[in-house]
């Protein structure tokens, strides 16, 4: 036999050192990232300071603390209703709070001198919900806001579109409609679409609670690489099993209360709460 | 039973009725729509925007348009708006701008209160979430409503458009106060020169039907053709 090309896989990228795909995922190998900007040294990433919001007379957050540096990541937990998507959605203002300070990467996010869609634009975010815009192809969702908010060429946008997409193993839908791919895929390429931003930080608002129990690991799977890859993260969910893997922090939400604020070997291995080891006792039992 | 009437005079005036009377009505009304979407959406926007001022300018307008006959607002533009010209230019004479234009403001502006009202609909049928992903990639309003907003609500509403559509080609026909000759107007004129009003006023029912009738089916159809996977 003459020696034909062996069917295979195509070469991939060099692989930046410290970049591992997990064996399982099925993932191409290479960075879902580029080399991470911002972030002075010294200066947190996220600064959360002493923030409160009220909805009426209810107060949802109280006397909110904390910060992240750059490359950390953050889970953040607790019982439903003890505000920690509220929490979250503060960081990139998508909910406003009446008390407090939060700084990304030194802007204020609450002050009316900020530039806000500027400022969004570089903080990543994953929702429960996906919400891709399901009037638009998968090409047409990962390239509209690179387009028209970073105003990078349409050819470009596309490049770096599909590259992400193809990086989250979904090559072959990028002329499909969100509806037409699973609630996994949907958020996978959720995913792509903020970092198709270059964001500096990414948000996860609960990302693998409104999936099927069959898909939650094809979505972790992305983030797990994610975060060994370098990017910050702040990560609300419930899945212990991803905190234990890759997080540095883990911070445990009551009542709209941090309640907690622990490495991840402190939080899971004593947890000096009464609340915290209630949730996680509930939480662990399964 | 027929045979008093004399139906030959639909086919003699055809091209007149035609010619000349419909192409005014299906003008008047693509126009009027498509300028009446356009503004309806503006309000539909004002009136969604958490300005106090805008919210109220947009509430009063649409309420107002809503509850007078389409009749009066005719008159009343006819009459008003080579004033309003004159005020707004400085013009010492009202500025005469013709039946016809003063004809497709009336309609345009009758129209966006109720096209209003759908968009509104639509817009408030798409998730916060949508708007919420927009904003989080750094989409300003603007830039979430014309791509993101918008093409969603405008998808989900087109139905109601067109249907809204179909009844405004039906009310074209009050510009007959104005002496204006839309296809019911040729219609009548040909039925009194000719003393054929049951022959003409007939036809003009059957072919507003046809019309009518036809034009439902196919936004029925088109309604399942548009619908966005979810």
């Amino acid at each position: 036999m003459t020696s034909s090309p062996m069917p295979g896989p195509t070469v991939a990228e060099p692989v930046a050192p410290g970049a591992r795909a997990p064996a399982d995922s099925g993932l191409q190998s290479g960075r879902l990232i580029a080399p991470q900007a911002g972030g002075a040294p010294g200066v947190p990433m996220i600064a959360i300071d002493n923030v409160n919001k009220w909805y009426g007379d209810f107060q949802v957050l109280t006397n909110c603390s904390t910060a992240i540096v750059k490359g950390e990541v953050v889970v953040v937990c607790g019982p439903s209703g003890s505000g920690k998507s509220t929490l979250i959605k503060c960081v990139n203002a998508l909910e406003p709070f009446q008390k407090g300070q939060i700084t990304v990467d030194g802007t204020k996010v609450m002050d009316k001198a900020t530039n806000l869609p500027k400022l969004r634009s570089r903080v990543g975010m994953v929702f429960q919900h996906f919400e891709l815009f399901p009037h638009l192809s998968i090409t047409e969702n990962l390239t509209l806001a690179q387009r028209k908010v970073l105003r990078r060429p349409a050819e470009e946008a596309k490049k770096r579109g599909l590259d992400l997409l193809a990086r989250v193993g979904l090559s072959a839908h990028a002329s499909k409609y969100p509806g037409q791919l699973s609630g996994g895929q949907q958020q996978r390429v959720a995913i792509a679409r903020a970092l198709a931003m270059d964001p500096i930080v990414m948000l996860f608002d609960e990302p693998t609670s409104a999936l099927d129990p069959e898909m939650v690991g094809e979505v972790l799977d992305v983030m797990v690489e994610l975060a060994r890859d370098g990017m910050t993260m702040m990560v609300v969910t419930h899945e212990m099993g991803f905190a234990r893997k890759v997080a540095d922090r883990v911070i445990f939400m009551d009542r709209g209360e941090i309640v907690e604020d622990a490495t991840k070997d402190d939080f899971f291995g004593k947890p000096r709460s009464e609340r915290a080891q209630q949730f996680l006792s509930k939480i662990l039992q399964h | 039973m027929f045979s008093n009437f004399d139906f030959s005079v639909i086919g003699s005036s055809l091209p007149y009725l035609f010619g000349q009377g419909m192409v005014f009505t299906v003008t008047l009304t693509a126009l009027a729509a498509g300028m009446g979407v356009v503004l309806g959406t503006l309000l539909a926007m004002m009136r969604l925007s958490g300005v106090p001022g805008l919210k109220h300018i947009a509430k009063v307008y649409v309420e107002l348009m809503r509850s007078l006959p389409l009749v009066l607002v005719i008159f009343w533009f006819y009459f008003l708006v080579p004033y309003i010209g004159a005020w707004v230019t400085r013009a010492p004479n009202p500025i005469q701008v013709g039946a016809f234009s003063s004809a497709l403001i009336t309609f345009t502006l009758f129209e966006a209160a109720y096209f209003s009202e759908i968009m509104r609909a639509g817009i408030q049928s798409i998730s916060k979430g949508q708007t919420g992903a927009a904003n989080a990639l750094g989409m300003t309003y603007w830039q979430t409503m014309a791509n993101v907003i918008l093409p969603q609500a405008f998808r989900n509403m087109l139905p109601l458009l067109l249907t809204q559509t179909i009844v405004l080609f039906q009310d074209t026909s009050l510009v007959y106060v104005l002496s204006l000759t839309d296809f019911l107007g040729a219609a009548s004129k040909v039925a009194q020169r000719d003393g054929r009003l049951v022959e003409m006023y007939l036809f003009a029912a059957v072919v507003y039907f046809a019309v009518c009738f036809t034009a439902s089916f196919l936004v029925r159809r088109l309604q399942r053709r548009v619908a966005i996977i979810r």
